[in-house]
Parts: C-alpha cells; structure tokens; sequence
C-alpha cells in the first residue's frame, strides 16, 4: 500500500505509523459526560468500506494526514492534512 | 454415526460405503429458541454446550458462507494457558483443560497435540517478565517451566544461537502448550451439536436483528425471518457490522493478521516456538508444512490478504530466528480479520437488549479460546448470569475502567 502525501507525494506504507479512525480528532470538550469519552476512546463504527483514519508520516514530514480510504479494496481516495482541516 | 479404530478398520475392508454425512443440512425453521449467529469456533462451540451443558437443544447455528470459512480455519493453531492477569489466567486455564478432554467428549479427532511451547528471551528484563508470567501460571495450576540457555539448546539446538543482534538467554517451556488442527475443531463441534439436535444453517446471512421495545425477536436473514426467544452474536471479525444492527457501537477495530505455511519438509521443529525480538512464531504441522506467523498489519482492514511489510517482517525474523527455515519455500500466506479490542481481550456479556449476547474482541488469539468462550457463552445465554471463569469480560469495562490490558500498553486500538 501506499498513501500520497500532500506534501512528499507518493510514499511507501512503510514511511507512516497508523493511529487509528478520524474520531480522535473529535476530542470531547473538558467535563464532557462519561459517554463522551468512552465514545471518543474506545468505540468505533468499523466500517467495511469507506472510513476515515488518521496516520503520521513519520519518516517524512512528519505530519498527521486524515486518509479515506476503503478497508475491503485496499484502495485510497484521499489524503488530507490535519493542520488544514483545522484552519 | 460413533467413530472409532475399529469403524475406520470395517469400513476399509467394505470399500468406504457406509459413511454418512457428519452433520444435516436442513433449512431454517421459523422459530428457535436460540440462534447463534456466526457459524466459526466461538458459534459452534456455544451452540454445542447449550445443548450438551443445559439441555437447550431448539438451537440454529448461522452462518453466512460454509462452517470454518472464517478464522476458524485459518489460523495459525497454537493452543496455550499462559496468560496472567486475573480474569484472564483462569479462562485460558479453563480452556486448556476442556482441550485436554474434547477429543473424547466430541468423539472426534482434533489432533490437538501438546508438543510444549516455547517463548524465548533475549535480555534480563524479558527474563525477568517471563519468570513472573511463569510463576502466575503455576499459581493458576498450570504449568510452566523457566530454561536456561543451555536448556534451550537441548530442546531447540537448530536456533541461531551465535546471534550477538538478539541473544538468546532462555525461554519460558510450557509442556502443555501445543496446538490442534484448526478445520476439525469446527467440525468436530458442528457434527457434536448436530447430533444433539443443533440445526447447521449454511450459507444464511443475518441481514437485521428484529427487536421490539427493548427485547430482541429474532433475526432477518438471506433466508428470511426467523424468530427467536434469545440471539447471540458470535461473528469475530464481522462483530461491528452485526451489532450495528442493533443500533451498537462496540469497542472493536477490525484488523488483517497474516500467516504463512511452507512446503511439507520431514520433522523438524518439534514445538511451538515464539521469538522474543519482533514478533515471529512457528510450528511444524502433521503434514509437514511450518507454520509461522507475525503481527497484525497494523491498520484498519477487512481485506483477507495482507501487505508487504509485515510478510517481510515475518520472514526476517524467522530467518534470524532459525536461518534453516531459509531453504524452505514458502506455500501460501493468508489474512484473517480480526476483531481488535483497545486492551486485547475479549467480551462474552449481555447488551442493551433483552435476549441478546455478544461474544467478541478475540484478537488474534481465539483458537485456544474455543472450548472456554463456547461454554461461557452457553452459560451466559442459558442463565443469565456469566460464567465465573469469564465474569471480568465485560462489554462495559473500557468505560468502567476495569481493563484486562495483558501487554500492560495501554487502552488503545492500536496498541495490540
Ligand atoms: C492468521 C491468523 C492466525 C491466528 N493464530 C491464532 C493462534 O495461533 N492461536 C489462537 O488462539 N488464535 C489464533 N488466531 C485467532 C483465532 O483464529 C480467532 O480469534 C477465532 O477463530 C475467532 O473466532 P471464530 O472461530 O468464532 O471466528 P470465525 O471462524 O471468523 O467465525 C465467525 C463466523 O461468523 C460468520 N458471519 C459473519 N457475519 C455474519 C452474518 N451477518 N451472518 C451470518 N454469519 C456471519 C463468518 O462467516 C464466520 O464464519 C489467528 C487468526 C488468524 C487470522
Ligand atoms: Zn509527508
């Protein structure tokens, strides 16, 4: 597999450390309810198909990529970065 | 139909003709009393000890493709009870000793084979973790035995043991460790529950669960409606799709784990061995094959294949390991999905709805869990109470915070 990063293009799987679903950048506000945070933590909708997860391009850039891609083909249709999403 | 020596000898000598089918193949009734969904190990063995254990025989097994098309009949086969958490030390004691009698309580030939597994170390540390892991063991009634280097090379002499990168300072033996043929497990435990009245529903997809003011109803399925007074959800690595539609969210990230069989070779690795320096594990089959394995590959997938990295990974590590292995030629490799939990063990519980359970999170290391999480799950349906060997699995425990985190890595998908 490999992921095209936005900012060093087409890299080997190899390059970047898997964090897990987008849900970790919905982080609940402080004081949020349990639910909340088991929520954020721990459940997950693990899709087979289309999902969105996070991955680090660890030996690159070094930034933190939002990939869509679809667990049952293997096939990636975006990558995005976090530090764009958010502005 | 009994099996036996002499059965196998009468038939021989009358040219095979009086074998019946192991199990029916009847089509679905409208209404049982449980259905289990997911034909796999964990399914059919609860199905089996419903009707063996608490005489609840009205049972459908379904499943969606053919029995043992998914983890079941493909995995790497190692069977083992050394864990150490409480919790989990006492399921897996459990199970092993319920292995020990299955072949006689299925009448059937799983070829489970207590060969002695071997966990090596390779730095004082590990030593010291594995002396503690030992010693947790044998206060579960298990057995455990902590080897020198020296002691190694007696059992293992073709290890590479001039290897400065990752010395080999021990390995913990546990006797009673071994493994089983994976296909005869599910067979063994689909034909004993047939034979006790189980109906076997093949290639049967369960599209929808029916639930009415919070009690469950039965299910819906390729093969239309069925009723049901209580429903477990048994399905591995399918455990998100199939709870979904009970309007769940479980704690489980579906990952691809990989393993790899070789070329039938004479004997020569006599035990289950499991490298300490990267994740590498090995095991000769009865026809000859090694049989190894590694990690997951580490991101979210339902792909039954798996990539490159960590068949690389796999091979380097077997050829540090043991270099022999290096004239080998590789067979196949595989991938199975496997229903991850933030701490790495599992959940038999109850959920939200009345009437219905869920038996999941098995990880990569279900096989050994068969006879236990079979007779758990039974016990759990049947009674209503959980079983007091898998009473810490709770559905509910990652929100709680009473994790069963065995690697002691943390609450965290990826994290095992
Ligand atoms: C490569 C590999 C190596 C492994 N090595 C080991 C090992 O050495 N030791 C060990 O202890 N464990 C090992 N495991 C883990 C073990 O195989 C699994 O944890 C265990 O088999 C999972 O439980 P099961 O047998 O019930 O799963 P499965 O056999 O996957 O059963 C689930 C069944 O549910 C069915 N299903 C899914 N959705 C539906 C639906 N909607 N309707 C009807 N049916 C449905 C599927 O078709 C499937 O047959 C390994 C796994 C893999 C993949
Ligand atoms: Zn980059």
């Amino acid at each position: 597999m490999r992921l095209t990063c936005p900012l060093c293009g087409d890299r080997d799987r190899r390059e970047f450390y898997y964090y897990g679903a987008e849900d970790y950048l919905h982080r609940p506000p402080e004081g949020a309810p349990l639910a909340d945070w088991d929520n954020y933590l721990h459940l997950r909708d693990n899709p087979a198909g289309v999902t969105k997860d996070l991955w680090y391009h660890e030996a690159g850039c070094a930034q933190w990529l939002v990939v869509t891609r679809n667990t049952v083909t293997h096939e990636i249709s975006g990558v995005e970065l976090v530090a764009e999403r958010k502005a | 139909m009994r099996y036996s020596g002499l059965k196998v000898i009468a038939e021989g000598l009358f040219g095979n003709k009086g074998w019946t089918p192991a199990w029916r193949n009847p089509s679905p009734k409208s209404e049982y009393d449980v259905i289990i969904i997911g034909g796999g190990g964990h399914g059919l063995a609860t199905a089996y000890y419903l009707a063996k254990n608490h005489g609840i025989t009205n049972v459908a097994v379904l499943e969606k493709g053919y029995l043992g098309s998914g983890n079941i009949g493909r995995n790497t086969t190692i069977v083992r009870a050394n864990y150490f958490l409480p919790g989990n030390s006492e399921f897996y004691s459990h199970s092993l000793k319920l292995w020990e009698g299955l072949e006689s309580d299925l009448n059937y030939n799983v070829m489970h084979s207590q060969r002695g597994l071997i966990n090596l170390f390779h730095s004082d540390g590990q030593r010291d973790a594995f002396v503690r892991r030992g010693n947790a063991m044998i206060n579960q009634g298990d057995d455990a035995i902590l080897l020198d280097r020296d002691g190694v090379r007696e059992h293992l002499p073709y290890l590479d043991f001039d290897n400065t990168r990752f010395p080999i300072y021990g390995g913990l033996l546990h006797p009673r460790g071994g493994s089983a043929r994976h296909d005869a497990v599910a067979w063994g435990y689909a034909r004993g529950a047939d034979r006790r009245g189980v109906d076997l529903i093949q290639n049967c997809e369960v599209t929808g669960i029916d639930i009415e003011g919070g009690v469950v109803r039965g299910v819906q399925t390729t093969r239309g409606a069925i009723r049901a007074k209580k429903v477990g959800i048994v399905v591995a690595g399918r455990s998100s799709q199939v709870a979904a539609m009970a309007g769940m969210r479980l704690p489980i990230e579906s990952h691809v784990l990989q393993a790899f069989v070789t070329e039938g070779l004479k004997p020569v690795i006599n035990h289950v061995i499991s490298f300490g320096m990267g994740h590498f594990y090995i095991s000769q089959s009865d026809k000859g094959g090694l049989v190894f394995g590694g990690d997951l590959d580490f991101y979210a997938s339902y792909a039954s294949r798996g990539n490159l990295p960590m068949v690389e990974h796999v091979m380097e590590a077997g050829m540090t390991l043991m270099p022999m292995i290096g004239r080998a030629k590789v067979l196949r490799s595989w991938g199975g999905i496997m229903d991850m939990s933030p701490d790495g063990s599992p959940v038999i519980d109850k959920t939200h709805v009345e009437g219905l359970f869920i038996d999941c999170g098995w990880n990569y290391g279900g096989f050994k869990a068969v006879p236990a999480s079979g007779w758990c799950m039974a016990h759990l349906m049947a009674t209503g109470e959980p079983h007091e060997v898998a009473a810490k699995f709770r559905l509910d425990r990652f929100a709680t915070g009473h994790l069963l985190d065995e690697e002691g890595t943390g609450s965290q998908h990826n994290l095992h």
